[in-house]
């Protein structure tokens, strides 16, 4: 019995609030950066599942260049946190305040 | 049979990002977002996109969760670290709200599906899958931004080595600025 497509629709969009949910809530920097790659993640299977959908590869290819934004946004945010590890000896975001007066 | 994989994989994907987002410590965050990862990858394979999914266990479990992993070593964060004044209360309540709007977004997902409906499935051919004709694909009509990508890789590459570089700091008695050694908590 096949899968229907919507299921993995619905299944990103899960994914997809799991990382909204955690990003929000979540004040340890790295684990931000971890739902974030997580709600990447749902919207590659998204892509992928409307590949499938309607037949097409644009789907497939959009997700290759996700990927690289993916590993560029998380090169320079994990730098960005060990500079301010430097300075501020906590990635904790509720205590790292330098921008927000 | 489809169906059985497809559960379990999406039940596994489903679970290990809950403990992504949930745990305290994080590198059993980061371990676990492997297990996300690899379940997706299983979920493109099964949706005629093998290569993306071999693509998605290479790169992100491969490099990216390598690199999260080093920089947690490298931070060397203990699991405890929440001392701010937030507290239980504070904690709960951002959870009941996040947990409010993830239903909200489930709910306008299903509405969306279920008032305009999908489209019907076209079948899978080879050539979807094809990996010579999706090169193709990607190195002629989708050149230019293949080009900007790699590009957007490169600065990416030496911003990082830019911000992460220790800082050069300057003698207090001479003025001379050179890079210090090792001295850096």
């Amino acid at each position: 019995m096949t899968v229907p497509i919507h299921w993995y629709l619905l299944l990103a969009a899960a994914l997809f609030v799991i990382g909204a949910a955690g990003a929000l809530t979540r004040r340890n920097g790295i684990s931000i950066f971890l739902s974030i790659e997580l709600m990447l993640n749902a919207a590659n299977l998204t892509l992928v599942a409307y590949s499938r959908l309607l037949g097409v590869r644009t789907g497939q290819l959009v997700v290759f260049f996700v990927l690289a934004v993916a590993a560029a946004e998380a090169a320079v945010g994990l730098a960005l946190f060990i500079a301010v590890f430097r300075q501020r000896h906590t990635i904790d975001v509720n205590r790292i305040n330098l921008m927000r007066w | 049979m489809e169906m059985v994989i497809f559960l379990i994989f999406a039940a596994l994907a489903l679970g290990s990002s809950l403990v992504v987002v949930a745990h305290k410590n994080p590198i059993y965050s980061t371990m676990s977002l492997v297990l996300t990862l690899f379940s997706v990858a299983v979920l493109f394979v099964m949706l005629g996109a093998p290569f993306v999914g071999v693509l998605q266990v290479l790169i992100y479990t491969g490099a990216i969760v390598v690199l999260f992993l080093f920089v947690i070593m490298l931070l060397n964060l203990q699991a405890g670290q929440r001392r701010d004044g937030s507290g239980m209360a504070g904690q709960s309540l951002q959870m009941i709200v996040a947990l409010g709007g993830a239903v909200l977004f489930g709910l306008l997902v299903a509405l969306a599906l279920g008032r305009t409906g999908l489209p019907p499935v076209q079948t899978l051919t080879a050539d979807m899958v094809s990996l010579k004709l999706l090169s193709r694909q990607l190195f002629t009509e989708y050149l230019l931004p293949f080009e900007i990508v790699g590009l957007l890789l490169l600065v990416a590459v030496i911003g990082a080595t830019v911000v992460a570089r220790r800082p050069p700091q300057a003698d207090s008695t001479t003025g001379y600025v050179e890079s210090t050694k090792g001295s850096e908590p």
